[in-house]
């Protein structure tokens, strides 16, 4: 047996560095796991500091002595390789370890184990977690707002034709395909209007009117998203197009446009919505607060989409506006056909960071008094039968806000990657 | 029809169209004004405006004028902003070489923050720390003392506070540090480029930077002593602290969502400067004997920062503009105070509203100004 060099392990001994540095730092592991799962500390003899750090030292010799370069041990070389590779590492790694370990049992227990969810009244939330009664009593309250429950239906109704009608770009015929983008561009926003107008609203029909004060929680987060989706984009590309133009009063017009609502928050936009913009209408004029609310998202938002399609136009190489004009095609004839089909390609990933941004500040449409799911959450918050649920509320919607925009972002992340591959 | 006109007659339609618009609007502004009685001006701004501003950089109280309490907003939102951006520099550039690390559980921990934070509404989230995080602090008779000084309680954050005898002196000590580091910096640089000689301009400006300012403290008569807050109580269940420096719930509330939230956009933006860099140019500074620390500080870096300033540019301007969501848990910043209280005060809507409107866009055009200045000196400067 050769010597044993605890300062330096090598090859030599390789089975025995293994064995003692795992088991070490299997120990480190196994202290943090007791103390943090079963509150058993089984270091209680050492004084209380070492007793702490115990386990980042014993872990800390532990994978020093497993740190053998090339031991043809694929595992082996797999965690040196990746997060083992020097002693800074090694401290930040096992940090990492014991920092989840640690954090696990009390999240459990306030989302599951000592949560509630029985019962319909405050006093049914007994345990020390989570108080997902007040979710559930709440949850009409968050989706539809103070939409009257037996009218809920329509919502739905109106969500579902919604969907079903955007997946028509999927039928295969090859007739109808030219006229995808007149139904996108044209008459899906029509159909979308008619439909929310006559369904949500009502007034007609034989539907009972609801005013869109009662309108909320998260179904308006989808309303406000969705139609400023629709009006933010075309307003974008004829902005991004004059800006390009080479008649300068339109470029400046442009310039100044973008430039102005690229430089000032939305909360002063939707500000200016509800108090100045009344201002500037004849007296007995009247626009809805939605509708207005609809308004100032979408051309602040315009702006920013115009810079991405910017983007695009001009990463479009000289050639394709020439070979354009050299078949003899005018201006719109050469955006329709040529320019603009490549250029909103190639911007799609940004347009989609763009859409992201706008369904994370509908929230601050509560400034001028709508509700949607985060203004409810403080409505409900506030109500004197439910006080103290406010962790609740938050960490529900934070739960939907991410799961719909990480699905977006991922969205466009795969897109991305599919027209990299492309080009 | 030639060329010519085919170009006016689009722009004086868009003219055309944008004067009758501005007009209409005028047209109803200037009726709806007069059928409400009230006339266009700025003179409001010099009137009293009678009420309090609970947090203040600057002394004000209601007998100031509405000019005085825009001052006030103004200060805050610039505070806010100040603080967010360096928390959120510091924690993205640490983040976003976290996301880089050859260490896997790192790299996904870096990650796994970058898609927590990043996905979730910042109004969200400022309400979670305010009206949940915050709220579950210990009242201010409970709070034990972090380090002996330090209270963190419901109210607020409790510091000590400075206390300073001939701060001038002091004052005129670190500028004249500032002055001879500079002084030493050209002069080392020239003697790098005539006679090849290194100074180590680092340690000589770090011992400065201390000697200096600790002299003043020994001769120039300058003293500094803390004012550590103490509790007092004013009835059976009030407790107020006294002395030392109070920093209000909401400012930490808004400063922590502001800077987790833009964390995670510089550190995408360090990432992909830092992988924008070809693998070349780290393996020739290596072969020529550089050492890791200098290859990361005269290869990568200035390279790297090329490409990082106008994205973190972009996410600075972010960070001022959503600080006005700091009206959402009433932090006195400019759109609270004068776009909220001042306006409803005077009802002037559409001069509170353009004012404050102008200032945002004059914030942000500044600063856009002042990093494309500094972008464009430290760009590429081809022969």
């Amino acid at each position: 047996m050769n010597k044993l060099n605890f300062l330096k392990p090598d090859k030599e001994n390789l089975h025995t560095y293994l064995y003692i540095g795992s088991s070490l730092f299997f120990i480190s592991i196994l202290d943090v796991f007791l103390g943090a799962f079963f509150q058993i500390n089984i270091t209680s003899f050492l004084p209380e500091f070492l007793s702490f750090i115990f386990p980042l030292i014993i872990g800390l010799i532990g994978l020093h002595l497993i740190r053998i370069e090339f031991t043809g041990i694929k595992n082996l070389d797999t965690v040196n390789k990746n997060i083992n590779t020097n002693t800074f590492n090694a401290v930040l790694t096992l940090l990492i370890i014991f920092v989840i370990i640690k954090s696990l049992p009390p999240l459990m227990s306030w989302f599951i184990i000592d949560a509630n969810i029985a019962g319909d009244t405050k006093e049914a939330c007994t345990g020390t977690g989570a108080c997902w009664t007040y979710i559930k009593i709440w949850m009409r309250r968050f989706v539809y707002g103070m939409y009257p429950n037996d009218y809920q239906w329509r919502i739905n109704i109106s969500f579902i034709l919604l969907i079903a009608l955007a997946f028509v770009g999927y039928i295969p015929s090859e007739k109808l395909k030219k006229f995808l983008t007149l139904y996108y561009v044209v008459i899906y926003p029509i159909i979308a209007f008619i439909l929310i107008y006559y369904l949500i609203s009502g007034g007609a029909f034989g539907l009972e009117w609801v005013e869109t004060g009662a309108w909320g929680g998260l179904s308006l987060t989808f309303i406000v998203s969705f139609f400023c989706l629709i009006f933010c984009f075309p307003v974008g590309m004829f902005l991004a197009l004059g800006r390009r133009s080479q008649l300068p009063t339109l470029r400046y017009i442009s310039i100044g446009f973008i430039e102005f609502w690229r430089g000032v928050p939305l909360i002063t936009v939707l500000f200016m919505s509800s108090v100045m913009f009344p201002m500037f209408l004849p007296e007995d004029f009247f626009m809805d607060k939605l509708v207005r609310v609809i308004i100032a998202i979408s051309l602040f938002e315009a702006a920013y989409v115009a810079e991405v399609i910017r983007g695009g136009l001009q990463a479009l190489p000289k050639g394709q506006y020439e070979a354009a004009k050299s078949l003899g095609m005018g201006y719109w004839k050469m955006h329709i056909f040529v320019i603009l089909p490549q250029a909103l390609k190639l911007v799609i990933p940004g347009i989609a960071n763009t859409f992201l941004a706008l369904v994370k500040d509908t929230p601050l449409i509560f400034v001028v008094g709508l509700l949607e799911i985060v203004g409810m959450l403080n409505l409900a918050k506030t109500n004197p039968k439910w006080l103290g649920f406010a962790m609740e509320g938050y960490v529900f919607a934070a739960i939907i806000f991410w799961i719909i925009c990480y699905a977006m972002s991922k969205y466009s992340y795969n897109l991305e990657l599919k027209y990299k591959t492309e080009r | 029809m030639n060329a010519t006109v085919r170009k006016l007659i689009p722009q004086l339609i868009t003219i055309l169209v944008v004067v009758l618009v501005f007009g209409f609007f005028t047209i109803n502004a200037q009726t709806n004004m007069d059928n409400r009685g009230i006339e266009f001006g700025y003179g409001f701004l010099s009137q009293e405006a009678s009420f309090d501003v609970q947090f203040s950089l600057i002394e004000y109280d209601g007998s100031h004028s509405y000019a005085r309490a825009y001052l006030v907003g103004l200060l805050n939102t610039l505070l806010v902003a100040f603080i967010g951006i360096i928390i959120s520099t510091i924690l993205g550039v640490i983040i976003g070489i976290a996301r880089l690390s050859p260490n896997y559980l790192i790299e996904r921990s870096a990650a796994f923050y970058v898609e927590f934070f990043r996905n979730i509404p910042l109004l969200l989230q400022i309400f979670f720390w305010y009206f949940a995080a915050l709220r579950a602090l210990p009242l201010p008779q409970d709070a034990e003392a972090i380090m002996g000084v330090f209270f963190l309680t419901i109210k607020g954050l409790f510091v000590p506070r400075f206390v300073w005898e001939n701060l001038d002196v002091f004052f005129y000590s670190i500028l004249a540090v500032i002055i001879s580091i500079v002084v030493i910096k050209n002069y080392a640089r020239r003697l790098q480029e005539n006679e090849g000689k290194q100074l180590p301009v680092l340690y000589i400006s770090l011992g400065l930077f201390i000697i200096l300012p600790l002299l003043t403290f020994l001769i120039g008569g300058v003293s500094l002593g803390f004012e550590i807050p103490v509790i007092k109580q004013l009835s059976t269940t009030s407790f107020v602290y006294e002395g030392g420096l109070g920093i209000p719930p909401e400012l930490i509330a808004l400063t922590l969502a502001l800077a987790l939230y833009t964390a995670t956009f510089i550190a995408e933006c360090v990432r992909a400067g830092i992988q924008g860099i070809s693998k070349g140019q780290k393996e020739a500074a290596a072969s020529i004997g550089l050492t890791p620390n200098q290859v990361l500080k005269l290869v990568i870096m200035p390279q790297a920062l090329r490409i990082i300033i106008p994205p973190t540019t972009n996410q600075y301007l972010n960070l001022t503009k959503n600080s006005s969501l700091a009206a959402a848990i009433a932090y006195p910043d400019l759109v609270l105070v004068f776009a909220g209280t001042a306006l409803m005060q005077t009802g002037r809507a559409i001069e509170i509203v353009s004012i404050t409107m102008l200032t945002y866009l004059s914030i942000s055009l500044s600063i856009s100004v002042l990093m494309n200045w500094y972008n464009k000196r430290i760009a590429i400067t081809e022969k």
